[in-house]
């Protein structure tokens, strides 16, 4: 690979600043698992420029503070599936997590590396999805934070200028009494280790419990990661022996729109599946929920 | 920048696109560090950074600016192994080795701060570190044993494995003479040689896969700096193509002429390094007339059909014939007739294909390859460069993996035409793409198949037909292809058979020699529908194997009568006994899993048999020199290919056997032309026997060289002279070999043997005669879990059985075995090289999935040995055999579990599940 400028910027301004001023083709680099693989054989322009933000700390810092989990999003995916506060509340982003890639992948690769690759079916992306994450967007206009959906403008493609911005952490509400979350995926043996469908799902029930709240992603389920308001609300209000699997599969595939993609997958295998995955990581999430009713 | 590596601090000037790889193996010289794929895929390249494992093709080295890397050569202390290593070492966790380093460094954090790490810890940390020998069981139990040992102490012992009572050092457990430089990062594959002003050479590919090349320019390249010499067809000295059977493939396509595949190789460029070569490259204007595309066999036979060669698109058209198959099928109760199918399939070899090519003083060219077929290396390259064969020396590197896709000619010839253009050693080192896109792969293969049966489940006839995928040039395509015919009927007695086989030229990727040679796919095909006739007849799938099996005394279908070594009976009775004691209950009756409504596990049973050597009535012969050194060492000298399987192991242990030596006086040197007589082709499982029949009577001759002269110097007769441990023993007094070869030496007398062994003549395929000297056997029965929601397969058991006449070392024979499983649970469920309308999708290692740690059944190895008269000490070939029955015994505990019938390779998880849900009943299950 021929990149000239390998810069390694301490703070976000900084790395802004690099990305703004530098001359031709420049692009942010966190682990680059993806990235660099992609410019090597040709998927992305080549680069003269690469902004290494994993030197940023405000980028690598994970806190747990008042409920909330602060993720930076140049943080290792290993640190994340590791860590012992996550995994037990915010378990549909620790599973996935621990599924991207093998060890040595995910001790570089990040979760904004995963979010920023704005693939429909990324698992990080699915998992932070449900568990309705915001990201901050930093540009020389300041910080935003905004809702996880709106950083995706089609299949590998932002709504944010990666020239202009950088995604410095993600923030989520860690589950707490009667709420779990989980995370399912389906792989095929053979060819490319993306998910051919994965979903993650979010759970809170009443005291009753029934489903109170509830939030379910699907991916690759259209162009960009996504909700599934449907199956959404054919859940609400339902314990888990009234739940009518079949009714939630037809909302959800009202929801989805699933495609053949080639050597993958068949739109009819997806279809097929989103019951299956559905019925599966609902149910795991539901007894999350449940465990932390009892141990709350 | 400032980075420590294994404790050493260095400050090095950052550079352009540098990769974490490219300063510890380029700049540092670290080569113990692998690259397999550099595309993050393999994890050979795997350091420590700080203490955390990383693929070192995948981090830029800027990144470790202020960091510690730890690479493998940092393990060992100065003159200890770490116990790691040592572990690897001892339970014979290495093979080719080319992994090792990774799968030491992807380990060593965790055993470092868990000793007692458990096996499910272990595979969790390899997830991603592939091994394509797949010893994976092996390494599990070998990072627990290091464990064990840095928690306790406790020495680290070899694995517990049936020994020989009646050798000394043959049949008894031995480590491999080079593992220890395999897990230190010492071991030197071609890509590690380093020659000052060496240049790196690229080649451009067609990237079309049928047209005309019409115009070339490569005057714009020729001129560009840093570059040393382009080459095109018009600059060939010699021969324009060569080919292991047929010479049918271009050396490089010349203007006017075809290209057949997109791999096939149009200009080669040498220059001062890589960027510039690959500047070059993109310089080279060239431009094709795009032909139609021949993109699978059946169609290339329909007339009207693109023609690719003029001999056109049949290579070979094979038949067998035994009594007469119509009547054979009309005397049946129940005649069956599939068809099946099976990919193209990559060997993925770790190593990619490197040749390094440098002109010798003396006006000869000398040849670094890691190639499994060294003097028909020699003899192509040569007559490519209008050279004698005497003045090309192939010297073999040791070699990443082959598994047959080392036995074509890769980068050798235009490696030695740069070489000899520029007056410079020249480097061509294929990149993973590169290795996907040319290299011959396993041929995809149809396969119909009519069987007759009687009620009681005798065989009484069968006819194949067989569409052999060839690819654009022969390879070993017409050997192949004979192989899957004559072996198409499986290992049975029947009566009447007829197979056509047609082995066909298209445009897809040429497909060759891999493990297996053929059998593999037509084993899937009567393996398959041997238990769809079982099922038809309500029979056993165990029984009706056992009935028809070969036994001594047995004519095969091609009119061969089985004198000796049919252990096939035994393996059968002794996997079924091994089966039934672990299913409890009917094996073959899947079983549901406690809280898991829809899993359901099931066992698969297959038998297979694969002949040694070459047969067909070529000659089958090896050359092999043992020579006693006046310090009482040996050296045996052969060219024969150590490829991962075990070789040198076993001739330091047959040589040993002889002399009467320790294996540790005894040196092995193989693959050098200038040094090394001609072993013959690393293929056909025929190294042990045939070459280890060589080293054995070389050594033979040296040791009765040895009893002649003392007999002689102390007046007794020769056979009073005994040699004990290095020792000989004569009229009541004790010698040093270091004294008798001195002794010798000071007579006159050679203390050098050769012999060129003649393995036992065969005949060809269509005269009844013997084709084959000797064949393996094996039955394998697999524990599959099946999501029946999903298709997902999960394979848990596999228990293998294989005859193979005589086990020279047991740790070698294991790490096939396990080797073997991986390779054949790959085929069923994970490996397809796909490609489309000539055009290869599969041309990144992301997109070909072969089998990683957490694949891994348990395998349990049980070895039935039926002794071969004329193999050494009985032995046969093992290194197929262990492979083939291993897919139709997952593919038939399949159709136990689901009642869906698997008649395409690999398992569509896809097709399985909607399969499944279409029919909406599945085979009664037993709870669990």
């Amino acid at each position: 690979m021929d990149w000239q400028n390998y810069l390694q910027p301490e703070g976000v301004e900084e790395a802004l600043a690099a990305l703004q001023s530098a001359n031709g083709e420049a692009r942010l680099v966190a682990g680059g698992t993806d990235l660099l693989l992609d410019i090597q054989q040709g998927r992305q322009p080549a680069v003269e420029t690469l902004v290494d933000v994993t030197g940023i700390p405000e980028l690598t810092t994970l806190t747990i503070e008042d409920g909330f989990a602060k993720i930076g999003a140049a943080v290792p995916l290993a640190e994340i599936a590791d860590h012992r506060v996550l995994q037990e509340r915010a378990t549909a982003l620790t599973e996935a997590c621990g599924l991207i890639g093998g060890p040595q992948v995910r001790n570089v690769a990040t979760l904004g590396g995963n979010v920023a690759h704005a693939l429909p079916a990324a698992d990080g992306t699915i998992a932070l999805m449900a568990l309705d994450a915001q990201a901050e967007l930093a540009s020389s206009g300041g910080r935003e934070w905004v809702p996880l959906a709106r950083l995706f403008a089609g299949p590998g493609s932002t709504s944010f200028d990666r020239r202009r911005h950088i995604l410095v952490s993600f923030r989520l509400a860690l589950s707490g009494l009667r709420e779990g979350s989980a995370f399912v995926r389906v792989m095929r043996p053979q060819g490319v280790a993306i998910a051919i469908l994965n979903m993650a799902c979010w759970i809170r029930l009443a005291a009753d419990g029934s489903i109170e709240a509830v939030r379910l992603s699907c991916g690759p389920s259209g162009p960009t990661p996504r909700r599934c308001p449907q199956a959404e609300k054919a859940l609400l209000g339902s314990s888990i022996q009234e739940i009518d699997w079949p009714g939630v599969t037809a909302a959800m595939l009202e929801d989805a729109s699933f495609r053949t993609s080639p050597h993958r997958a068949t739109k009819e295998y997806r279809r097929h599946l989103s019951g299956v995955v559905l019925k599966r990581v609902v149910t795991v999430a539901l007894d999350r929920a449940g465990q932390a009713l009892e141990a709350g | 920048m400032r980075v420590w590596v294994n404790d050493v601090a260095y400050e090095l000037e950052p550079r352009p696109g540098e990769m974490l790889s490219d300063l510890i193996r380029e700049r540092l010289g670290l080569t113990g560090t692998k690259i397999g794929c550099d595309e993050a895929e393999c994890g050979a390249c795997t350091v420590l950074l700080d203490n955390r494992p990383v693929m070192s093709c995948a981090v830029p080295a800027a990144k470790a600016d202020g960091r510690r890397i730890r690479t493998i050569e940092g393990v060992a202390s100065q003159d200890r192994l770490h116990p790691i290593q040592e572990a690897f070492v001892a339970l014979g966790a290495v093979q080719c080795g080319f992994c090792i380093p990774g799968q030491i460094m992807a380990a060593l954090p965790l055993i470092e701060t868990k000793p007692d790490a458990t096996a499910d810890e272990i595979r969790h940390a390899l997830k991603d570190t592939l091994c394509r020998c797949a010893g994976y069981p092996t390494i599990v139990r070998a990072v627990q044993a290091a464990g064990e040992a840095m928690r306790t102490g406790a020495p680290i012992d070899p694995p517990e494995l049936p020994q020989s009572e009646t050798t000394e050092v043959v049949g008894r457990t031995r480590p491999r003479p080079d593992a220890v430089a395999k897990v230190t990062g010492a071991a030197l594959y071609t890509d590690d040689f380093r020659y000052p002003g060496m240049l790196i050479g690229k080649t451009l590919r067609a990237g079309i896969p049928h047209a005309t090349l019409r115009r070339l320019e490569v005057d714009a390249a020729r001129r560009m700096p840093g570059v040393r010499a382009v080459l095109t067809a018009a600059e060939i000295p010699g021969e324009h193509n060569h080919g292991l059977v047929v010479k049918d493939w271009p050396v490089l396509v010349g203007v006017g002429e075809k290209v057949r595949t997109v791999g096939d190789a149009v200009a080669i460029v040498a220059a001062d390094d890589e960027e510039a070569a690959r500047r070059a490259l993109r310089r080279i204007v060239a431009e094709y007339a795009p032909l139609p595309v021949v993109h699978d066999p059946v169609q290339s036979r329909q007339l009207g059909s693109p023609v690719l060669h003029e001999s056109g698109n049949l290579l070979k058209h094979i038949k067998v014939r035994k009594g007469d198959v119509a009547a054979g099928l009309a005397e049946a109760d129940l005649v069956l007739d599939e068809t099946f199918h099976t990919a193209m399939t990559e060997h993925a070899y770790l190593e990619p294909e490197c040749s390094i090519a440098r002109p010798l003083p003396d006006g000869r060219i000398e040849v670094v390859v890691g190639s499994q077929i060294p003097y028909a290396d020699r003899e192509d390259v040569a007559r490519c460069l209008g050279l004698r064969q005497d003045q090309v020396r192939v010297i073999g590197a040791l070699i990443g993996g082959g598994f047959g896709g080392k036995e074509d000619i890769a980068g050798q010839i235009h490696a030695a035409m740069l070489a000899q253009a520029t007056g410079r050693p020249v480097k061509i080192l294929y990149d993973r793409h590169e290795s996907l896109l040319v290299h011959p792969k396993r041929h995809a293969t149809q396969v119909r198949v009519r069987i007759g049966a009687h009620r009681d489940g005798t065989l009484t006839a069968c006819e194949t037909e067989l569409y052999g995928d060839t690819g654009a040039y022969a390879s070993l395509g017409d050997k192949v292809m004979t192989r899957a015919t004559t072996h198409s009927a499986g290992p049975y007695v029947v009566p009447h058979v007829k197979a056509d086989c047609y082995a066909m030229y298209t445009n897809n990727p040429p497909a060759g020699a891999f493990r297996g040679f053929g059998v593999t796919q037509s084993a899937f095909a009567i393996e398959s529908i041997m238990d769809e006739l079982a099922g038809r007849l309500g029979l056993d799938p165990v029984e009706i194997r056992r009935r028809n099996a070969l036994r001594v005394g047995s004519v095969t279908n091609t009119g061969q009568r089985l004198t000796e070594s049919v252990g096939l009976v035994e393996c059968i009775d002794r996997v079924e006994a091994e089966m039934r004691l672990r299913a409890g209950g009917d094996p073959f009756k899947p079983r549901l899993v406690a809280g898991r409504p829809n899993l359901r596990r099931v066992w698969g049973f297959a038998a297979s048999y694969k002949n040694t050597g070459l047969g067909g009535g070529a000659p089958d012969r090896a050359s092999a020199e043992v020579e006693l050194y006046d310090d009482g060492s040996a050296e045996v000298r052969t060219s024969s290919a150590e490829i991962g399987q075990g070789l040198v192991a076993v001739l330091q242990m047959i040589a040993a056997e002889e002399l009467r030596l320790p294996p540790d006086r005894i040196h092995v040197l193989l693959s050098d032309t200038d040094l090394t007589p001609d072993g013959g082709p690393t293929t056909a499982s025929r190294q042990t026997y045939v070459t280890g029949n060589a080293v054995r009577y070389a050594a033979e001759g040296v040791r009765q060289a040895m009893s002649a002269a003392l007999a002689e110097r102390f007046d007794c007769p020769p056979d009073q002279v005994r040699f004990v441990e290095g020792l000989a023993q004569v009229d009541g007094q004790q010698l040093a070999y270091a004294d008798v070869v001195r002794m010798m030496k000071s007579e006159g007398r050679q203390t050098r043997a050769a012999y060129e062994y003649w393995a036992p003549e065969t005949q060809p395929l269509g005269t009844d005669g013997p084709i084959h000297f000797a064949f393996s056997f094996a039955t394998q029965a697999a524990e599959i879990e099946v999501d029946t929601e999903t298709g997902e397969v999960r394979v848990l058991t596999v228990i293998a059985a294989n005859d193979v006449g005589r086990t020279i070392n047991p740790l070698g024979l294991l790490g096939q075995v396990e080797g073997g499983v991986m390779m054949g649970l790959g085929n069923a469920l994970t490996e397809e090289f796909i490609v489309e309308d000539g055009r290869v999708f599969t041309d990144r290692l992301a997109r070909y999935r072969m089998p990683g740690i957490h694949h891994t059944p348990e395998i349990v190895s049980i070895v039935v040995e039926h002794p071969t008269t004329d193999g050494p000490h009985g032995a046969k070939g093992v290194g197929e055999i262990v492979s083939i029955p291993t897919t139709p015994a997952i593919t038939n505990a399949i159709a136990f579990a689901t009642g869906v019938r698997i008649r395409r390779l690999p398992v569509d998880q896809d097709w399985l599940a909607l399969e499944i849900a279409r029919r909406g009943d599945l085979p009664e299950a037993d709870p669990c």
